[in-house]
Formats: C-alpha cells, sequence, structure tokens
C-alpha cells in the first residue's frame, strides 16, 4: 500500500495544477469575446510586430505583441483556444464512445466479436495517423466538422485496444465467474462489472486523447486544412510565427508555449483522474 | 427423494481429443458435505465448474449426466439451465481477492444478486445479507457492508463471500479450495464457519480440497480423485479407518503431521503411481472402443 500512497500524495498539486491550467484555458475560450482585449481579426499595419509587454516599444492593450499584420497575439490565442477545445472535446468524445464500445465488446465476448474487431484495428493501425489524417480532410473538405469527425475516425483506435486487453483481464476474474453462475446475461455482466472496473482507463485516455486531438488540429491548420484561414488556430498562428521568427520571435513562441501546456495538462490530468477514479488507488 | 446433485459417468475431453474427467460418478444427498479430493489437475476443480455450468472453452462435456435435484442439466435450455443454477447453487471460491468486484462496494454487491436473481425486495435483500453477516461472526455490518474490497482483509472477504453464497439459501454450494488462499490461524475459523453454517441451513455441499485434514473434519463423504477418475470413494469415518485403494493409503501417508513434525514428508510411492497409470490405461481402452 505504500504505493499508492506516494500516487495519492503525488495526485495533489499535479491534478490543480493540470486542471487549473485547463479550466483558464476552458473559461477564456467560453467567454473569448469579453476577454480578449482586442478583435483578434483587426489588422493595423500600423502596429504590426509589437513586442510583448515587457520589451520597448511595446504597447499597452496589446501584451503578448501583435503579428506581421497587426493582429493581437493574446486576442487570437483566445480565440485559437475555442477551435481546440471544441476539437478536443468532440473528437474525444466521439473516438471514445466508438472505441471503448467496440472494444469492451471484443475484450470481454472474445471470439469471432474479438477478431473482426481486432482485424480491423489492425487495418486501420496501419495507416500513418497524419497522413491519414490530411487525406480524409482532403476528402471530406476543410471546416470543423471534418477535423473532429477526421480525428475520431484516426483514433477511436487507441481506446479500442487498450479497453480490449482490459476487459479481457476483467472477464478471467472469479467475481465474472461467480456473475455468471448467479445467473446474470452477458451484457448485464458486461456493464455491472466489467465496465466500471475499466472507467478508470477509459477517463484517462479521455483526456490523453483531448491532448492528441489539440496537436492533430493545430497540425492540420499548420498545413492550413483545418477550417477556414481568417479564423485563429494554435497550428496556423505558429505557421505564420514560423515565418517571421527573425523579426518577431513571440509571434511563433506564445503559441507553442500554450499548445505545450494544454497537452501537457490534459495528460497529466488524465493521470491523476484515473488514481481518483480507482477505489483501489484511492 | 431425488439427490441434490447427481453425476452419472461424466466425462470431458480438451480441445485436443485429451481426457480431463473420465467418467465420473457422485452422489450428493440433500444436507450432506460430500468432500473431492485429490492432488491439483486431478480435475476436482473441473467438476465444480462443470456442475455450476462454467467450464472454460477449452473443456467439452462428451458423456454423461448431471443431475441439480432430478432437473437434467444436459437437458434443459440453456437459459432455463442458467435460471435453475442461478437460483438453486452457489460458489465459495479460492481465492477471496480476486472473487469480489474491487470497483464495487460489498452491500450492493451481496444484494443484487437476491434482487435481481430472486426478484426480492431492497428491504429484505438488505435484512438478509446483515443477518448472514451476524451468522459469520462479522461485528461491524454497517461498516463491511460499505466498504470496497479492498479495505477488507482476505478473511473478511472469505466471510463475505461466505455469507453471500449462503444469503440466497440455495440447495448446493460448490466450495472450491476455501481455505487455500488463508493464513493457516485463519483457515481452521473459516472452515468451522463453513460447517456450522452448512448445519444450521442444511445446505448440501461439494467441498473440493487437497487436504485430507479438512476432509476429516467438515464432510460425511468422500470421492478420491486421480487424474480425472474416482478412484475410491466412501464414508469419511469408513474411508480413514480402512483406505482400500493404495493410492488412498499413499496420500495419507503423504499427509504431513503436526505430531511429528521433524518426520520426512513421503511422496506418493513409485509402485502406486505406475498402478495408478495401468488403471486409468485400461479405463481409457475400455471406454474409447465404442466411441471409437
Amino acid at each position: 500500500m505504500d504505493e499508492a500512497r506516494i500516487v495519492r500524495r503525488g495526485a495533489g498539486p499535479r491534478l490543480w495544477l493540470a486542471g487549473g491550467w485547463l479550466l483558464l484555458v476552458l473559461l477564456a475560450a467560453i467567454f473569448a469575446p469579453l476577454v480578449a482585449p482586442q478583435d483578434p481579426l483587426a489588422q493595423d499595419l500600423m502596429l504590426e510586430r509589437l513586442p510583448p509587454f515587457w520589451l520597448d516599444g511595446a504597447e499597452p492593450g496589446y501584451w503578448l505583441g501583435t503579428d506581421s499584420l497587426g493582429r493581437d497575439l493574446l486576442s487570437r490565442l483566445i480565440f485559437g483556444g475555442r477551435i481546440a477545445f471544441i476539437v478536443a472535446f468532440a473528437a474525444a468524445i466521439a473516438a471514445c464512445l466508438v472505441g471503448s464500445t467496440l472494444g469492451l465488446i471484443a475484450g470481454y465476448f472474445g471470439g469471432w466479436a474479438d477478431r473482426i474487431i481486432s482485424r480491423i484495428v489492425d487495418i486501420w493501425m496501419a495507416f500513418p495517423p497524419v497522413l491519414f489524417a490530411i487525406l480524409l480532410v482532403a476528402v471530406l473538405g476543410t471546416g470543423l466538422s471534418s477535423v473532429i469527425l477526421a480525428i475520431a475516425i484516426i483514433d477511436w483506435t487507441r481506446f479500442c485496444r487498450v479497453i480490449r486487453a482490459e476487459a479481457m483481464g476483467q472477464s478471467r476474474m472469479d467475481y465474472v465467474e461467480n456473475a455468471r453462475i448467479a445467473g446474470y446475461g452477458r451484457i448485464g455482466i458486461m456493464l455491472r462489472e466489467v465496465l466500471p472496473n475499466v472507467l478508470p482507463s477509459i477517463v484517462a485516455l479521455l483526456s490523453l486523447e483531448m491532448g492528441i486531438a489539440v496537436i492533430v488540429e493545430a497540425i492540420l491548420s499548420f498545413v492550413n486544412l483545418s477550417i477556414s484561414t481568417d479564423d485563429p488556430t494554435w497550428g496556423g498562428i505558429i505557421a505564420e510565427g514560423r515565418l517571421s521568427i527573425h523579426q518577431a520571435w513571440w509571434v511563433l513562441v506564445f503559441p507553442l508555449i500554450t499548445l505545450i501546456l494544454t497537452v501537457l495538462s490534459f495528460s497529466q490530468f488524465g493521470e491523476a483522474l484515473k488514481t481518483r477514479f480507482d477505489p483501489v488507488l484511492r | 427423494m431425488s439427490a441434490c446433485l447427481d453425476i452419472i459417468d461424466l466425462s470431458a475431453v480438451l480441445a485436443n481429443g485429451q481426457r480431463v474427467l473420465r467418467s465420473v460418478s457422485l452422489t450428493v444427498q440433500p444436507g450432506e458435505v460430500r468432500a473431492l479430493v485429490g492432488e491439483s489437475g486431478a480435475g476436482k476443480t473441473m467438476i465444480g465448474k462443470a456442475v455450476l455450468g462454467v467450464l472454460p472453452s477449452s473443456v467439452r462435456i462428451v458423456e454423461g449426466d448431471m443431475r441439480l435435484e432430478g432437473e437434467d442439466l444436459g437437458r434443459l435450455q440453456p437459459k432455463a439451465r442458467r435460471t435453475l443454477i442461478g437460483a438453486r447453487t452457489a460458489l465459495i471460491p479460492q481465492d477471496p481477492l480476486t472473487a469480489l468486484n474491487p470497483s464495487r462496494r460489498i452491500g450492493p454487491q451481496m444484494t443484487d444478486r437476491l434482487v435481481r436473481i430472486l426478484g426480492w425486495s431492497g428491504d429484505k435483500a438488505d435484512k438478509r445479507v446483515r443477518q448472514l453477516l451476524d451468522e459469520v461472526q462479522i461485528r461491524e455490518p454497517d461498516r463491511v457492508l460499505r466498504s470496497y474490497p479492498h479495505e477488507l482483509s482476505g478473511g473478511m472477504r472469505q466471510r463475505v463471500l461466505i455469507a453471500a453464497a449462503f444469503a440466497a439459501e440455495p440447495r448446493l454450494i460448490v466450495a472450491d479450495e476455501p481455505t487455500t488462499a488463508l493464513d493457516v490461524t485463519v483457515q481452521k475459523q473459516i472452515l468451522r464457519l463453513i460447517a456450522e453454517l452448512q448445519r444450521e441451513h442444511g445446505t448440501a455441499i461439494l467441498f473440493v480440497t487437497h487436504d485430507l485434514g479438512v476432509v476429516a473434519k467438515i464432510s460425511q463423504k468422500v470421492s478420491v480423485l486421480y487424474a480425472g477418475k474416482v478412484v475410491e470413494e466412501a464414508d469419511t469415518a469408513t474411508l480413514f479407518a480402512s483406505p482400500q485403494h493404495p493410492y488412498t493409503r499413499a496420500l495419507m501417508a503423504a499427509t504431513p503431521r503436526y505430531t511429528d513434525p521433524f518426520a520426512s514428508l513421503k511422496p506418493v510411492d513409485e509402485t502406486v503411481l505406475a498402478g495408478l497409470a495401468a488403471e486409468i490405461a485400461a479405463a481409457d481402452q475400455a471406454w474409447s472402443r465404442p466411441h471409437g
């Protein structure tokens, strides 16, 4: 039980730091029109490439500086967070529902169901994911919903593989056998005995997947395949910042920091939640 | 009056055709404890699983009948068989650590079965579970019912499982080495509890064990199993007084004695094993002739 105690001690600050950052970005994204200091699309060539507030030449009201078209970087990051979070939640939940359901069925029922589902997963994983995503968006057309759909279509296999393995282990446990002796139906056992025991993993994966969805969305918008070029996205800002790295490093650095912190927070938050959810580790 | 459990000439094979149960016959009368004793791999657990309908998919029953209170399990539709087994039998498992769902509290795990399978009201199930917890000498039922399994010791968990097994008033309980995973001091208490509850409730028990000491304490009848074959069957008292089969005698000689802890343990004699091998081979030959 020593291990459990260490995990519990570590879970506190990790959960609060990661959760705090995510909450901050989430609130900023929800209330973007209220909290953003400027219009993220307003161009003003008189204000181009203003440095962040602590450097000489900064303008008040443009805290993180401006890009080469004079748009306010902080406001663009805040509005970009909207898109990042919509994609993260929608895509991760869709991938989770499909993948976990199929994984649970494959792992618990085994036999033919398992063979069919596992082969599909194998075939799916043979495609390089980023290439697959670019291909899908090219076919589905750009736009928010096709980005979400593409991520869900690609990443359900992550859930499926992990949940299948866990469900498989669970269904060999004596309490599952006991439930069978008592006369419970197969679906009932799956939902009542197996699902609660794989739930902590589903929660952790879900959070991790949100981070991955944020990255994939950034990659797609980096190569200009996400949504319309006007809307600010983190990937889009990074792509623009790359071009002016020598004149205005902040346009590249701040979105990168935001992206990294967000993705890291999602994975840490998931891990911390898992230990909270798991009655044995709690 | 029909027997509580009647197994007639039960044979089972693995996927590769190897026999794991060799024409096993045994009877458990109502209210009687029948011990099933043998070394590991002898097929004792397999018999229990066959009765409860949870054989692993690699094992196939090829011959024989099982009757639960006169009902032929082989003739029932799968669903009717499940319902019958669920209502009339229960299992006391070997390993109390994996037999309780780790993510559910003890209370709902115990009452669920009564409510969902037997259709009792929640109140009635709760009362019943508390009564049984009292019978297995759990003094703080409220705390235990609210606990998760990992918050209880192994002995406590086994008590909970015993209470759960008796709660639904089954006619037959399969106890699969219920004391093996526990430490020695707890083993004794658990054994005494099972014997006590068995007497009070009049439940028949098929008691699977490898420990002859346990057999002597708890059972009225014994079947000695070797390689999936019943080699000797007798009243417990008769068996201990005058074991007939050389393997039974060898097993008794191999049992460690507390009175003489420094005596070296005797393994089963080579000639006995050779005799057993010949006996099994002859039985297999006789069996395979009509079965092609």
